[in-house]
């Protein structure tokens, strides 16, 4: 990190952005904006992968670096970008058909491998650039132009597929609550290893209000609960609601009721290698559970690059080839 | 005994080992080919394994074979046939019996040739030689297992191991007969066996009674000798292509003054270049083994936009996947080299046998307008150049370059003088000599026309990239449809001005000839001994042999039009001939095919040619 301090501004490109007005994409970018800004790294030494898809136009609307690849395989160019050069700051903006069918695979490899690279998935349940098809997270149901009669396909939670890979880092926010935003893309950029945000994202045009019952103000404090490492899982209007733990499941209870106190309340820790309460609370969903919103997992261990860069510098240490010509001399060879 | 054999001295000679793939015949092979190189001969080798790891014992499907010539002259291919066939059971014999010369020796291992042998391999009498009509051979048996056994009687070793060793006493009687001193192999065997001290023991003591077998039996009538090559003085140890391809990269990488990345996924017959770049830890080599073929070109591509010297490997079946990623790579004109070592096809085909049909693919299986560099080596030894090439073409001229070998040359192996890499051309990626507050994401060098070539990290270049059409100068997305030709034309004009930076087409043979033999790629060796021959008995006949395939060399048609015959031979169904006719469509050719997943025979070549 440097130690020079950037604005939101020095990130902006000069480019006119073009998502639909009303677009969730355009908070998703502010936040990210300020999510840079704060964290001080020069745009120069940034480097920002996406696919194809509404989410992915963002590369152009950024000051970095930039590389807006194929359908689905910005994730396999972030590993390369990464593993070329670990002093890059790595980002990857995609959507849930570009990360979570056609990048599928990619996505669960990087995740597998604990490369350093930050995952912004934009995820709005619906295939908008090419106007309105089911996406692998479209809820069961959903009548697209694709499923005149609705979709029979069972969707992916997108916290399951990180964890079903191993993943280190996943936290989930949604397209209008800035702040939030902001703090979990920091805190994904500052975690070594390869995360997952999960935006929360509307698509005014053929998805529209598909997170309408957890998008208001009013509904977060109700209806999902922001999980903060080493603080109590509380939450409601005046975090009078909480959540225990009952036999192997989850459940809410209200301070106060059957002498319950905040004493009794589960205390999150994000950073147990073992992900089954995590699991657990990227799982709850309404209307009887809260959606869990914030940091949900952050388990430190060690990433691919720099396992990379450590074994090649060990093997440098003990090598006595050094050049090419050092190599041609290590062959078996004979005079003629 | 007491009297020597007749020792016989030859010009050239051609061995095949063969057996079951659980037998060690391309150890066997690889052992005597290197002695014999170290003794001075040329070699060209060839193996030929089958698709399965371990097919059943005994089965024609499991038969394994290894093919090596030697030569106290210049030797350019692994021979058509065979002086010496080496057969260690009743299968191997019966899928080499049209690999054996008439005259040729065949010296087999009496104990496999039993009832339950001869059955496994689907004879139906008991004499296998008959019944192939094998009659014009000097057959040499010995019981190979039962010698083996002898050899290691008091060794401690399980039956299965004994066994195993029966290679090296093949090998040791294999040496005897070629008058080659085993000392040289043992010291092959201990780098080899260096971790399993035991094992090497028993495999000398094999080999060497192997040896002494042939010598005190006189197993044969008469031994043979190879003189030593006139070749230029010099230190050299045998190279297959695919690790010449490895090594190109390398060498490539150090020119530049660049980091080396291979993306790749394991795919036959290519897999070896990704196991010799990640044994390369020490040379700062990364290599990523990537979740499928498109993954292995997409971290490349990363890569390439980091500022590393990047690289794929992969066969036909991949080349296919990273079709879209190319295209990718050509838009965002990033320096890119992607290995395809052909298979017989399509679709999975034929994984361990040699084809050249992958060429229009590489030439134009993509969406779009989507002109690349595609360039062929000619020779187990000449991938590492033509690697280096690709490497220092990409990287200068900005671009995706497709190099193109084969299963015959990337593991098929020929003598290789360790190159001086001083002696090599530079490689100078190109950077912006504009400042970067006025520098622009596609601006071009006038000349070569390229873009520049700018990784993140660098402070103020800061730049995007990518797979949609780009304005013309600042990169930014454009739809404009004057804009869109102006691309398209200005890289298929990068492209064409890299003729300006290749080799011209040279012509081999007699080059007054009538006829010109025109080939490309992993052929050369062929058709060059197929020239010798025709010019040495009197038919006159020249080779172009390309390598640069696009662009084609500047002087190609000023060479093609010189000729009243041309003859493209292939090994496929006419795809560079095809590809010569859309390029020079005045010129007349006709064409020579074979499609079998083999390469071609020398007397094929010089048979078609004389008929003509």
């Amino acid at each position: 990190m440097s130690s020079q301090t950037y604005t939101a501004q020095d990130f902006k490109s000069d480019q006119y952005v073009r998502w639909c007005p009303g677009c969730g994409d355009f908070a998703i970018l502010n936040s990210i904006y300020k999510a840079m800004a704060e964290l001080g790294v020069d745009p120069s030494q940034t480097a920002v992968i996406s696919g194809i898809g509404c989410s992915s136009r963002l590369t152009y609307y950024m000051n970095t670096y930039g590389f807006h690849t194929i359908h689905g395989r910005a994730a396999a160019v972030a590993t390369g970008v990464k593993s070329a050069n670990p002093d890059l700051t790595v980002w990857q903006f995609t959507g849930d058909g570009d990360c979570l069918a056609i990048g599928g695979n990619h996505f669960i490899h990087a995740v597998r491998r604990n490369i350093d690279i930050n995952i912004v998935l934009h995820n709005n349940e619906i295939y908008g650039l090419t106007k309105g098809q089911y996406s692998p997270t479209s809820k069961k149901g959903l009548i697209t132009k694709s499923s005149p009669f609705g979709t029979i396909e069972r969707p992916f939670r997108p916290a399951e597929l990180t964890f079903g890979a191993r993943g280190t880092f996943f936290a989930r926010t949604i397209d209008v609550d800035t702040k939030g935003s902001t703090d979990v893309m920091v805190a994904a950029a500052k975690h070594k290893g390869t995360s997952v945000v999960e935006v929360l994202q509307n698509c005014v045009i053929f998805n529209d209000g598909a997170h309408k019952e957890i998008s208001s103000k009013e509904a977060r404090a109700e209806k999902t609960i922001t999980l903060e490492h080493g603080k109590p899982m509380l939450f409601g209007a005046d975090n009078e609601k909480g959540l225990m733990l009952d036999g192997f499941n989850l459940k809410v209870v209200t301070l106060g009721e059957n002498g319950i106190t905040e004493k009794d309340i589960l205390v999150h820790d994000a950073t147990t290698e073992d992900n089954t309460l995590h699991l657990k609370l990227a799982n709850m969903t309404g209307p009887d559970m809260p959606v869990a919103m914030g940091v949900i997992r952050n388990f430190a261990t060690s990433t691919y690059n720099d396992e990379l860069v450590q074994q090649i510098e060990e093997v440098q240490a003990k090598s006595k080839i050094k050049t090419f010509d050092d190599l041609l001399k290590s062959l078996d060879s004979w005079e003629i | 005994m007491s009297k020597t054999a007749k020792v016989i001295e030859l010009d050239q000679v051609v061995v095949r080992f063969s057996g079951d793939s659980g037998d060690g015949m391309q150890l066997t092979g690889t052992l005597f080919s290197n002695l014999s190189a170290i003794l001075g001969n040329e070699i060209s080798t060839f193996p030929d394994y089958p698709a399965e790891i371990r097919a059943p014992q005994g089965t024609l499907g499991g038969v394994s074979g290894f093919q090596v010539h030697l030569g106290a002259q210049k030797i350019n291919t692994p021979g058509d046939q065979a002086d010496v066939l080496v057969v260690m059971n009743p299968a191997a014999l019966k899928v080499n019996v049209k690999a054996i010369k008439p005259g040729g020796v065949i010296l087999f291992d009496e104990n496999t040739f039993d009832e339950s042998g001869l059955k496994k391999a689907g004879f139906v009498t008991d004499n296998p030689f008959e019944e192939l009509g094998l009659k014009n051979v000097q057959l040499l048996g010995a019981p190979l297992t039962d010698l083996t056994k002898l050899s290691l009687e008091n060794s401690g070793f399980d039956n299965k191991t004994i066994v195993r060793s029966k290679n090296m006493f093949a090998l040791g009687l294999a040496c005897w007969l070629f008058n080659r001193p085993i000392d040289k192999a043992q010291h092959f065997l201990e780098t080899k066996f260096a971790k399993k001290p035991a094992i090497l023991q028993a495999n000398l003591k094999v080999l060497i009674d192997g040896f002494n077998y042939g010598s005190n039996t006189h197993a044969a009538v008469s031994t043979y000798h190879i003189g030593k090559s006139e070749i230029d003085k010099g230190r050299y140890t045998s190279i297959n292509g695919n690790k010449a391809v490895a090594f190109g990269l390398i060498a490539a990488a150090e020119k530049a003054g660049l980091q080396l990345f291979l993306g790749s996924y394991p795919i036959t017959p290519a897999t070896d270049v990704m196991h010799e770049l990640a044994a390369r830890k020490d040379l700062g080599v990364r290599v990523v083994q990537s979740e499928d073929e498109i993954a292995g070109i997409c971290t490349a591509i990363g890569a390439s936009f980091a500022g590393n010297l990047a690289a794929t490997s992969t066969s036909g079946p991949g080349l296919a996947l990273k079709s879209e990623a190319i295209g990718l790579a050509v838009m965002a004109e990033l320096p890119l080299v992607i290995v395809d070592v052909q298979r017989g096809g399509p679709s999975t085909g034929l994984p361990t046998k040699t084809e050249q049909a992958d060429l229009l693919q590489a030439l134009y299986g993509r969406n779009g307008e989507c002109p690349l560099v595609v360039i062929a080596a000619g020779t187990p030894d000449d991938c590492f150049d033509y690697a280096f090439m690709a490497a220092k073409i990409a990287v200068e001229h900005v671009t995706p370059v497709i190099l193109l070998t084969d299963g015959f040359i990337a593991n098929g192996t020929s003598l290789w003088k360790l190159p001086k890499l001083s002696e090599y051309p530079a490689i100078v990626a190109p950077r912006p000599t504009e400042p970067a507050e006025t520098w622009k994401a596609y601006m071009r060098d006038p000349e070569k026309l390229n873009r520049y070539w700018v990784a993140p990290g660098t402070p103020g270049y800061n730049h995007r990239v990518g797979g949609l059409e780009k304005d013309f100068l600042t990169g930014a997305i454009s739809t404009d449809p004057k804009n869109h030709q102006k691309m398209v034309d200005v890289r298929q004009a990068k492209i064409d001005k890299i003729a300006d930076y290749i080799p011209e087409l040279e012509v081999y043979g007699d080059a007054s000839a009538d006829t010109l033999i025109v080939g490309w790629g992993g052929t050369c060796g062929h058709l060059r001994s197929a020239v010798d021959k025709l010019n040495e008995t009197g038919n006159k006949a020249a080779l172009a042999h390309f390598n640069y395939i696009m662009p084609l060399p500047k002087n190609t048609r000023e060479v093609l039009s010189k000729y009243k015959k041309i003859v493209v031979c292939e090994l496929n169904s006419g795809q560079f001939a095809s590809y010569l006719r859309s390029q020079l469509p005045e010129i007349s050719i006709s064409q020579f095919n074979k499609v079998q997943g083999q390469p071609f025979e020398v007397h094929e070549i010089v048979e078609h040619i004389t008929s003509l």
